[in-house]
């Protein structure tokens, strides 16, 4: 089971990110747990100035942008 | 080069829609078609050419450079990445909090946040393509200016005292130690399909921000144009009604909207007489003093920071407005 944070401070993308990755592991049977983190000082913790970022099992992966399909796949495919 | 768009929306109000040149609807009708159809075409093709060279340029660089900084140099710079880096304002807290814990003093980090909604590509080019290049620099050099004093003004009163203690905390730890904060990706270089696949997603999705401002901005300059007696603005708003440029400021704060709306408004206001100092004032207001913004960065700052920084805005904008309106006769 992969834990999912998307780190944003509530705005549209951040919110499009979550559902996206959601919906790709629906897809590709993956098992996740998305969680949408609004709290500044936990995006701080991460070092993260551009959001929407992803952390996957507390590792930042991504930030600044609706991450593109095929990295959401790649990620949710790594073990 | 814009005649064409003179052109497009000559043929189109006038044979299509059969308006008369001389009506008032005509005008505005006019007015509204030839600035949104030249704005549109200059906005996808300029943001694609812009974001093409911008594409290695991001947000964490921009923190590491100013790190090392020296405060003179500091602010400058500060001010002159805000005004070439585009951030969405849902960014602005996790970007004041990265450039705080990486020991970015309070001031450095304002001048960037202050500068940042003022002056950005699209602003501009707006500005190029409504009001000339004179005025896009004088432009250029006073939003910058009220992000620098700004900044150094915060510096000076000491404002990281008003912080919340969390930031506040962040930014004493970072100062005391002398590391440089890990960029979260290696900044790898770029090949061209990167940068104009960066480019697209970037035209497109600065595109769907602004495309409705542009409409709202040009919709209430074109009914200002067509409607708007001649002579009514010079005659009540004109020179001599010192007035009228802090009344202008206090207008704009309750108006929120970005660079892209509040510029048609601008121009129309300026054709119709408005002495262009309060114009500014009326511009700088909407975009960089709004409600908000302001209670975004309340998670990071004090009421008494924020209501500083607040009255030192409407303040710098009055006097930018008079100052403009006293010289502007000799330029």
């Amino acid at each position: 089971m992969k834990n999912i944070l998307v780190l944003g401070s509530g705005c549209v993308k951040c919110t499009k990110t979550a559902e996206a990755i959601e919906k790709i592991a629906g897809e590709l049977d993956v098992n996740v747990s998305v969680t949408k983190e609004t709290n500044p000082q936990v995006i701080m913790r991460y070092g993260v100035m551009s959001t929407p970022a992803v952390v996957i099992n507390d590792k930042l992966i991504h930030s600044g942008s609706i991450p593109h399909r095929e990295n959401v796949i790649n990620w949710l495919q790594q073990e | 080069m814009f005649k064409i768009f003179t052109d497009f929306a000559d043929w189109l109000t006038y044979s299509i829609f059969g308006l008369s040149p001389d009506s008032k609807l005509g005008d505005a009708a006019h007015f509204f078609i030839e600035d949104v159809s030249k704005i549109y075409v200059l906005l996808i093709v300029m943001i694609y050419v812009i974001a093409l060279l911008r594409a290695s340029l991001n947000i964490e660089a921009v923190r590491d450079y100013l790190a090392g900084k020296h405060r003179g140099v500091g602010y400058l710079m500060g001010s002159a990445f805000g005004a070439i880096t585009p951030f969405c304002s849902c960014s602005s807290i996790p970007i004041f909090l990265g450039f705080t814990s990486a020991g970015i003093p309070v001031g450095i980090t304002m001048a960037f946040l202050i500068t940042s909604p003022l002056i950005n590509e699209v602003a501009i080019l707006l500005l190029m393509s409504l009001l000339g290049w004179k005025f896009t620099l004088l432009y250029v050099v006073i939003g910058m200016s009220v992000g620098i004093l700004g900044g150094v003004f915060l510096d000076m009163i000491k404002a990281q005292r008003w912080l919340q203690s969390f930031a506040a905390k962040a930014l004493q730890q970072a100062q005391a130690s002398s590391e440089t904060p890990n960029s979260p990706q290696s900044i790898a270089s770029l090949s061209l399909t990167d940068r104009h696949r960066f480019a697209i997603t970037e035209s497109m999705e600065i595109f769907a921000r602004v495309w409705i401002w542009v409409i709202v901005g040009v919709g209430i300059g074109a009914a200002l144009h067509g409607f708007v007696p001649e002579g009514w603005i010079n005659a009540n708003l004109g020179e001599g009604q010192w007035w009228s440029v802090p009344a202008a400021v206090l207008l704009g704060i309750p108006l929120y909207s970005n660079a892209t709306g509040v510029i048609p408004v601008m121009e129309s206001l300026i054709t119709k007489g408005l002495p262009v100092g309060t114009a500014l004032a009326f511009c700088m207001s909407t975009v960089a003093a709004s409600f908000p913004e302001f209670i975004l960065l309340k998670q990071v700052m004090q009421w008494k920071l924020l209501a500083i920084l607040f009255v030192m805005l409407l303040i710098a904008f009055t006097i930018v407005g008079w100052i403009f309106n006293a010289f502007i006769p000799f330029i």
